[in-house]
């Protein structure tokens, strides 16, 4: 018991730390892995995730960039595809525009036109999302458009378990694979549990079972879900709250199994509602789902607006926990 | 399972009287249904053969529920016996459950049991168990978002349907006003009055009418005459409303969906008291199109009917106006209560003999009160006053009638 | 028909009019139709049924002497 409760305090850690075990982790474990990218190595990253690492593991495998994604990028789609397994950071996704032809042209296209004889086993890591007051250039969540492209892997860490564990299968992939760290998570704390050690990439993951509504979120909306299903709770509205975890490619079978049984959906998403991750699963639900469906699916999504810096009028702009529970609450039990 | 009123929710098949392969033609008896009103039989209004009976004897079903499926004339008429096997549906073009006047086929619109919302708003999931359940989902009350009926709508719809017990041998349609339950009836009337009385804005005229004339012509008519073939002060009441009705067509309909409907025909339902307590006012179709005698021989075929049991569904479903009277031993006068969704409600009072002004002179007459309740949202005092003094016309010119 | 024929008919007819009553217990001066509750209409049917069952012509302006049992069966017994 005290062995396990010492455990326990040793597991608990942030997203933040999560991120820097599982890079640690991955150099350990594979001499092929290095981490690259802007402000990683002496500064110890933008958000502060490659700490330390430098000191420990050298300028060979904590290597600071200059400020040209995509040089860096391709460098690491290079590397790849030499036979290393690269960790690229770029320091927040609204700067991974300006390596979005190496990423979508090399490293989701090259294994498809070389017929397989190039496997790019690379792993970019991006800072995604709102919430920090960093106004309309810092403050993009883009991961439902990398979702849109074929050849990508497209992951979003929720949870401090999958901040820990994704890189791991991530780099095992032998595809692209990008991942979309939650700048407001990085200071979440959470319990590992000991006996978990990986994670998959393939499986859209429940995170509280219900049976009245299912709220399928990913990243940072996946907190505020979980605080609406608790919301709900009380008023006696058992919500089901599902992590997407994993936006390409999209786990068809969780998400139509947990919406097939609760025949109601709410889809929370940082993203922009047009075009979003969460217009393609409603898309989705509509196409194969329809007849299963007792209610319309609602979305919860960023106004459609750059978002703002001001800290209540970001805060307007986002999805917020009271919104998704409105939105659950009015399938249910209509007013 | 088609709606015997407005206040019905659900009915319990006693029997059927039509088989799998029968043929049958609109007005046909097919099946006695009991609510807590009696036994009623439910005619049909397709022609058509029966291809599929849904519903068992003695299943208790919520409004809109299937019945059967008839269908048309010329069509190849499903074979039962493998229609319940087979899993694929069984391909009948226009499968026309038994429900009561579908637009195309009855000859009235009929008040729907719920408020009338436009289309109704149903979810996929419950479109789709309705259809396996063979309930009409246009019946139920939606309790989803936008009023729309959900799968726990269409669910309880069909457990309140599976609850039924297999019918008890004494439960024949045969009995006399089977299923009649004072209490529940009660009930049912409150439940409508009350709601009549909180959202019908009422507004209530009353005349007097000299009936010396339309008497004096109804002795001499009731004189030549054998018993049965005499006319009674009612049928006069009838007709005479009847045609005051296609004058004033603004009160002959329903009150839908925030607007007036007006109805197609004139449908008299009839207020008869039960004994035992209760009323029902079951309707006498187009009774603007009757002669006297035949309308005569109509209400007391409808009064024996309604004392006796055999009721058709269709004379519950549609009433457009009401017509109560007290008869000879009753009040002087009827202020009635609208039933919903009507708009209004005439009633006659006793019949009696007052000291009257003819020409300046005073004497004695037979005078009758007839009084409208009428929904002031559907029309005016000044209607109401018109429609009365047409009603008086009208008696006034018996033989016109 | 005697009068007890006359009485013993009239209270099946009126029993099927009024059938949760006991005609028979009718006092035979009180008005049948506030004693059973019947209307004009039942009372019409009373009438059409008596004019078939006896034959006798029963018109409307002798309704009046058939409101009571004693007047029911006087008015038949005085016909026949």
């Amino acid at each position: 018991m005290n062995d396990r409760s010492a455990r326990e305090g040793m597991n608990r850690m942030t997203y933040r730390e999560a991120c820097r075990h599982a890079i640690r982790d991955a150099l350990i474990n594979d001499a092929r892995t290095f981490l690259m990218g802007e402000d990683v190595g002496l500064y110890g990253g933008c958000y502060a995730v490659s700490k330390g690492l430098l000191d420990e593991f050298g300028p060979e495998r904590i290597r600071d960039t200059p400020l040209a994604e995509g040089a860096f990028v391709g460098a690491g789609i290079g590397a790849a595809m030499a036979g290393l397994r690269p960790i690229v950071e770029i320091m927040t996704c609204n700067f991974s525009l300006l390596a979005l032809d190496q990423i979508m042209n090399n490293a989701a296209t090259i294994p498809h036109m070389s017929g397989g004889q190039f496997a790019v086993p690379l792993v970019i890591r991006m800072a995604t999302g709102a919430g920090r007051q960093l106004a309309a250039q810092h403050s993009h969540s883009l991961e439902g458009w990398f979702a849109h492209i074929p050849g990508l892997k497209v992951l979003a860490p929720g949870t401090v378990e999958d901040a820990r564990y994704m890189l791991k299968a991530a780099l095992a992939d032998p595809n692209p694979v990008l991942i979309f760290e939650h700048i407001v998570l990085y200071n979440a704390e959470g319990e590992l549990d000991p006996d978990v050690m990986e994670v998959d990439i393939a499986r859209a993951k429940m995170r509280r079972p219900g049976r009245d509504v299912s709220i399928l979120a990913y990243g940072n909306s996946l907190p505020k879900a979980l605080a609406a299903a608790e919301t709900l709770a009380e008023e006696g509205i058992d919500a089901e709250v599902v992590d997407l975890r994993v936006l390409r490619p999209l786990d068809n079978a969780t998400i139509f199994e947990t919406v097939a049984r609760t025949r109601r959906c709410v889809i929370v998403d940082e993203g922009w509602k047009s075009g979003s991750i969460s217009a393609e699963i409603a898309a989705r639900l509509s196409e194969e789902l329809f007849f299963e469906l007792d209610a319309p699916i609602r979305r919860i999504c960023s106004r459609e607006a750059p978002v703002p810096y001001a800290a209540h009028m970001e805060e307007a702009a986002l999805p917020q926990t009271a919104q998704i529970a409105d939105a659950a609450r009015n399938l249910v039990k209509p007013r | 399972m088609p709606s015997l009123g407005a206040d019905m929710e659900s009915g319990k098949l006693v029997q059927w009287l039509v088989k799998p392969g029968s043929a049958v033609k609109k007005g046909d008896v097919v099946a006695v249904v009991e609510t807590y009103k009696g036994a009623f039989e439910i005619d049909i209004f397709e022609d058509g053969v029966v291809s599929e009976l849904c519903a068992k004897e003695g299943e208790e079903l919520p409004v809109g529920a299937l019945l059967a499926r008839i269908a048309a004339p010329g069509e190849e008429p499903a074979v039962p016996a493998k229609a319940a096997e087979e899993e694929p549906k069984v391909p009948i073009k226009k499968p026309a459950a038994l429900k009561p006047a579908p637009a195309k086929a009855a000859p009235v619109p009929r008040p729907s049991p719920v408020p009338s919302r436009g289309r109704t708003k149903i979810s996929p999931v419950a479109r789709r168990r309705a259809g396996e359940l063979g309930i009409d989902p246009d019946m139920l009350n939606g309790t989803g978002i936008d009023g729309s009926v959900t799968l726990a709508d269409v669910e309880l719809a069909a457990a309140k349907g599976m609850s039924a017990k297999a019918p008890s041998p004494a439960a024949a349609p045969a009995v006399r006003r089977t299923g009649f339950d004072p209490d529940q009836m009660r009930q049912a009337i409150a439940t409508a009055m009350a709601r009549s009385k909180r959202e019908i804005p009422h507004y209530y005229l009353s005349s007097t009418i000299d009936m010396s004339r339309p008497l004096a012509w109804m002795e001499a008519f009731n004189r030549e005459r054998r018993p049965e073939e005499r006319l009674l002060p009612a049928v006069l009441f009838l007709k005479a409303t009847a045609l005051a009705l296609r004058e004033h067509p603004q009160l002959n309909g329903f009150w839908e969906n925030n607007r007036f409907r007006p109805a197609d025909g004139i449908h008299i339902g009839w207020a008869i008291a039960l004994r035992g307590g209760g009323l029902i006012a079951p309707a006498i179709h187009e009774v603007d199109r009757y002669a006297l005698p035949s309308l005569m021989e109509a209400l007391r075929d409808l009064v024996a009917r309604a004392r006796g049991g055999g009721i058709r569904g269709s004379e519950m479903m549609d009433p457009t106006f009401t017509v109560t009277s007290l008869g000879e031993r009753g009040a002087e006068s009827a202020f009635g209560v609208i039933y919903p969704p009507q708009v209004a409600i005439m009633g006659f009072g006793r019949t009696v003999v007052r000291p009257w002004v003819v020409d300046g002179d005073v004497t004695a007459r037979p005078l009758v009160t007839a009084s409208l309740a009428a929904d002031h949202r559907a029309s005016d005092g000044h209607a109401g006053g018109l429609f009365l003094s047409a009603v008086d016309r009208f008696l006034q010119e018996p033989v016109s009638l | 028909m005697t009068e007890a024929e006359i009485r013993k008919l009239a209270s099946e007819i009126l029993s099927d009019i009024a059938p949760e009553t006991d005609p028979a217990a009718l006092a035979g001066g009180s008005d049948i139709r506030a004693a059973l509750d019947i209307d004009s209409m039942d009372f019409l049917n009373f009438i059409i049924a008596l004019n078939k069952r006896t034959g006798v012509a029963i018109p409307e302006e002798d309704y009046p002497k058939l409101f009571t049992m004693d007047g029911v069966v006087a008015y038949l017994a005085g016909s026949a």
